[in-house]
């Protein structure tokens, strides 16, 4: 194989790992998704006690469910990374 | 069909400072904001006579309201603060529906405002504390946590850029593949029909109506407000919870 072929193939296998590692990263979505439904869950079982609260519990559920998205977020720009900026292409 | 996903262009460079779409439009923004503050507070009375002074007002109380409810009476200045980036980040977000490049997609500016934020932070609690004990904070509970205190305290301005950035990168991502995703069905089921109305038809993305809309409720204008929401109550809590440490 001479060198420009090698060259192509090992850039070939790091853009299909970058492409496999992104869709890895983004199994941390299954974190911020029980997280948020456990959050949602609970602030349903408040509300079915205390129906007058349920402005107050509603907003202050919306904003527990947006950090515990943050995780979820992290790994999100981490694939966005691998899949738009290929940083390990540059590496070779 | 072609899908492109990019950061923010380059329009020009002044001197080797490069100016680029983000830019441009977090002054459209900006402009947008002074000029609507300019308008509503002209000719203010003691005794409010027109609707545009009671709309001023109206603002400015719940600003002063929320700031005042998370942060106690100590911290009431604060409230232009927390309005102008609850204002800006709302507004940068819904830009990105007139088509413009959204501000908030590039992470420039949410480490910029996030960077104004820590500074806050350090500030109160060298306001505080004294500059001894914000450096004594580094060796709470005990000298050994050094090094994961300083990674919180990195880690806070990180996780607040990072946050709302990803929420609306995330969303423009996916508007452009959903609307990429449209044109090439309705190119294709369209195509289908024989002769020349087909070709004529297949050329106008007719799938794009309805479903772009209705997502783009979810991750343009919803995410955006919330990001928005979220970003002022951290600071909120982040600055006052640095001033009542000591």
């Amino acid at each position: 194989m001479d060198y420009e072929s090698m060259k192509l193939l090992s850039k070939a296998i790091v853009l299909g790992s970058s492409a496999l590692g992104a869709g890895i990263a983004m199994i941390a979505g299954l974190g911020p998704g029980i997280g948020e439904g456990n959050a949602v869950g609970k602030a349903l079982e408040a509300i079915g006690r205390q129906p007058e609260a349920k402005s107050e519990v509603t907003s202050t559920m919306i904003l527990g469910v947006a950090m515990a998205e943050t995780t979820g977020i992290y790994s999100l720009i981490v694939a966005l990374i691998l899949l738009f900026v290929n940083p390990l292409v540059g590496k070779l | 069909m072609n899908v492109e996903i990019t950061g923010a262009k380059v329009l020009f460079n002044i001197g080797g400072i490069v100016i680029t779409e983000t830019v441009v439009n977090t002054w459209i923004v900006m402009l947008l904001i002074t000029l609507f503050c300019f308008i509503i507070t002209r000719n203010l009375k003691v005794r409010p006579t027109s609707r545009r002074q009671l709309i001023a007002e109206f603002i400015v109380k719940t600003f002063n309201k929320l700031v005042k409810g998370n942060m106690g009476d100590k911290f009431s200045a604060y409230s232009p603060l927390i309005a102008g980036v609850m204002l800006m980040s709302a507004l940068c977000s819904l830009s990105g529906l007139t088509g413009i490049y959204a501000p908030t997609a590039d992470l420039s500016t949410l480490i910029a405002w996030a960077v104004v934020v820590f500074i806050l932070i350090t500030f109160n609690k060298i306001k505080y504390g004294g500059f001894g004990g914000y450096l004594k904070g580094y060796l709470e509970p005990i000298p050994v946590m050094l090094p994961i205190n300083i990674i919180s305290e990195v880690a806070t301005p990180v996780s607040m850029a990072f946050r709302h950035f990803g929420n609306v990168a995330s969303g423009v991502v996916v508007m452009t593949l959903v609307n990429g995703a449209m044109s090439a069905a309705s190119q294709g089921l369209l195509g289908l029909i024989p002769g020349a109305l087909g070709d004529t038809l297949s050329q106008i993305p007719l799938l794009r109506v309805g479903l772009p809309a209705i997502l783009s409720l979810y991750f343009d204008v919803f995410s955006g407000c919330i990001q928005a929401f979220l970003f002022s109550m951290l600071t909120m809590a982040y600055v006052s919870s640095a001033a009542a440490s000591e």
